[in-house]
């Protein structure tokens, strides 16, 4: 399947994509196995297969922006710029993570950098990025807010609250759904009356786009002009990434995953770090040693964070009643 | 001292501190004129009846560097927000390790007298003292909302501000100058030595009258409005209740895991204050049922100075029985 052209796309910038989007993958399959293997606790929700979303999104935005996550969220914080010694610290439990252990894989955040959190809550990230949003319309200075959120919430109240208010003030928002098919285990057509998410776009009078959510080069076109519009006061857009997670809704064991064998494996095909790499070959920007490097650059900065986190401290217990009021 | 209603001196609050920090504004679905007309309608924004949205959205607003207000108006439309209340306003800033503030002001109005049936008649701040990460407090007097409302304001914390429906149009004294009141600070309204009634916003004022009736009795009531309900001022009142021996706590919610049991526990629980207790402790509350329409079903279900006048009689005939064995 050949992907878009990518006139805007230079080579070095692609290159760092596909760096990022390994970046997402490596990590995931790591806390995956770490977790299995108890040093990490809870849950761990992987976004393994959905990477071009996250990274095709957020290489259009500027470090100023500001994007929100959900329970599924490892890729955009790494995608928004996230240390990965901090959020490894933070999976491990330890006092050194962006949490200090309080939040775990499903509350990573860096307001530093614009990553105004995962949420453990479907659609609870709609409103709090919506409200990031009307920050940025109000500072004026051409700031856009993000909502990363999937097929499941996007049949709950505050996505179409917030979609109404945020086309009704025209502010600079982007609301990309990731279709990844399921809401956890219930397939979207046992839940959506259209096939597209998209489509409810036209019923708040904005843009819906669907695009491929694997062909990571479509994902930036779009989230591109979706930016430039929310810059220049052209208010919101929907964006649909049409994707799939390989692994099951939670990697807990025994978590029940009813999906075909088939199903899956067909969206392994169409890998969307194998599409970017192939593209890149085809284009004569990468080799085989230029791949190797880029898989060196990533396991060795993953290793240092496995170190990192398992260097660092346990918070001490009596920090449970820290931070329940700022100051 | 002049003197300004409860619903003047809560607008002139937001509006000195609005004057004061260009970073604050307001969301409601109904904008009140005086705001509107003086800040105008980027930061008096009238909203979509849409209170999840607004709630959470007032979240973002604040972890991006503003000081919104969200006035659900009635604490009714905020239920449709608690995923916004609970999971996200009250947890974001403890969950995410403390890196950045969320300075929100809600504000609800609660309680009954209004002839307004159930859904709108309702006191259910205990619900949400429950929750930890919310600060909370109900103001019986307009000087009192004002302190309160500029200091919450201030405050670097989600603030929920509820607000007596009973007292919109009460007037009282409110100073000119500039002043506030902190947070988890009681106020005795009035003094007194035989009986402590600790009381909120409306019944406050009925307890006071009770301790007027009383007082010609000879009988000396002391009325503690401990005003914050998160944090809760619990010193002022083990200290009025060591004082007197005698505890009576009046509130318009109902008693179930109330406001009324928290303070009837403070009281108990701490070895001092229970030692001097002479008499077992009473709740003068509303009677634990949806509140109704008709004026002669809703006056039953509410406490007022009657009540409190039975409940510090009870109280005063009571004592510390020996136990049965």
């Amino acid at each position: 399947m050949p992907m878009s052209p990518s006139p805007n796309l230079p080579p070095d910038k692609q290159r760092e994509m596909l760096r990022q989007m390994l970046t997402i993958r490596r990590f995931e399959e790591r806390a995956s196995a770490d977790y299995h293997a108890g040093m990490i606790y809870g849950v761990v929700h992987c976004y393994i297969g959905e990477e071009a979303v996250a990274v095709g999104v957020c290489t259009a935005l500027d470090p100023g922006d500001r994007i929100i996550s959900t329970h599924r969220g490892h890729g955009h914080c790494i995608a928004k710029g996230a240390n990965l010694n901090r959020m490894m610290a933070e999976l491990y439990g330890r006092q050194t993570g962006y949490c200090k252990g309080k939040g775990g894989s499903m509350h990573i955040a860096d307001f530093g950098i614009g990553m105004l959190g995962a949420n453990g809550i479907v659609a609870g990230g709609i409103a709090i990025i919506t409200g990031a949003g009307l920050a940025a319309h109000m500072e004026g200075e051409g700031g856009v807010a993000v909502s990363f959120f999937g097929d499941g919430a996007s049949n709950a109240g505050p996505f179409h609250e917030c979609l109404n208010i945020a086309a009704t003030w025209k502010l600079p928002m982007l609301y990309v759904c990731e279709n990844n098919q399921y809401a956890a285990q219930t397939p979207a057509s046992a839940t959506h009356a259209l096939s597209d998410v998209a489509a409810r776009a036209a019923g708040y009078g904005i843009p819906g786009i669907v695009v491929d959510g694997n062909d990571i080069v479509a994902v930036y076109q779009a989230a591109i002009r979706a930016v430039d519009r929310a810059r220049s006061g052209g208010g919101p857009t929907l964006i649909e990434c049409k994707t799939y997670r390989w692994r099951a809704h939670t990697e807990r064991r025994g978590q029940a995953d009813p999906r075909e064998k088939e199903e899956v494996e067909a969206w392994k095909q169409k890998d969307p770090i194998k599409l970017l790499e192939r593209q890149l070959r085809d284009q004569g920007d990468l080799d085989d040693a230029g791949l190797q490097a880029i898989e060196r650059d990533v396991m060795a900065a993953l290793e240092a964070a496995v170190a990192f986190a398992e260097a660092s401290p346990f918070p001490l217990p009596e920090q449970a009643t820290d931070d329940v009021f700022a100051a | 001292m002049r003197e300004l209603t409860y619903n003047q001196a809560a607008v002139e609050a937001v509006a000195e501190e609005m004057r004061r920090d260009p970073k604050i504004f307001y969301m409601s679905t109904d904008p009140l004129p005086p705001l509107l007309e003086e800040f105008g309608d980027q930061r008096i924004r009238a909203t979509p009846i849409a209170e999840a949205a607004l709630t959470g959205m007032a979240i973002g607003a604040a972890g991006s560097g503003f000081r919104p207000i969200v006035d659900w108006r009635q604490v009714t439309f905020c239920f449709v927000a608690m995923d916004q209340i609970i999971n996200q306003a009250a947890k974001i800033h403890y969950m995410f390790g403390g890196q950045v503030t969320f300075p929100i002001l809600y504000r609800a109005g609660v309680g009954g007298g209004t002839q307004i049936a159930a859904q709108h008649s309702q006191s259910p701040y205990s619900m949400f003292m429950n929750v930890a990460g919310l600060k909370m407090f109900l103001a019986s007097t307009p000087h009192d909302i004002k302190g309160l409302l500029k200091t919450a304001i201030r405050d670097n914390n989600p603030v929920i501000s509820f607000e007596s429906n009973r007292l919109t149009t009460r007037k009282g004294p409110v100073s000119e100058e500039d002043y506030t009141i902190p947070l988890g600070l009681a106020d005795v309204k009035r003094s007194g030595d035989d009986v402590t009634v600790v009381a909120l916003a409306w019944l406050v004022h009925e307890a006071l009258a009770a301790a007027e009736v009383l007082a010609a009795e000879g009988i000396s009531v002391e009325v503690v409005d401990p005003r914050t309900l998160v944090p809760l001022d619990t010193e002022t009142i083990r200290n009025s209740v060591q004082k007197t021996g005698r505890l009576v706590i009046a509130d318009e919610a109902g008693p179930t895991a109330g406001f009324s049991a928290e303070i009837a526990a403070i009281a108990t629980e701490d070895a001092a204050t229970f030692a001097r207790l002479k008499a077992p402790v009473k709740r003068v509350c509303a009677l634990q049922v949806p509140i109704p329409y008709s004026p002669v079903l809703e006056n039953h279900v509410f406490p007022d100075r009657n009540r409190i006048i039975d409940g510090i009689r009870a109280v005063l005939q009571g004592q510390r029985s020996v136990a049965a064995a």
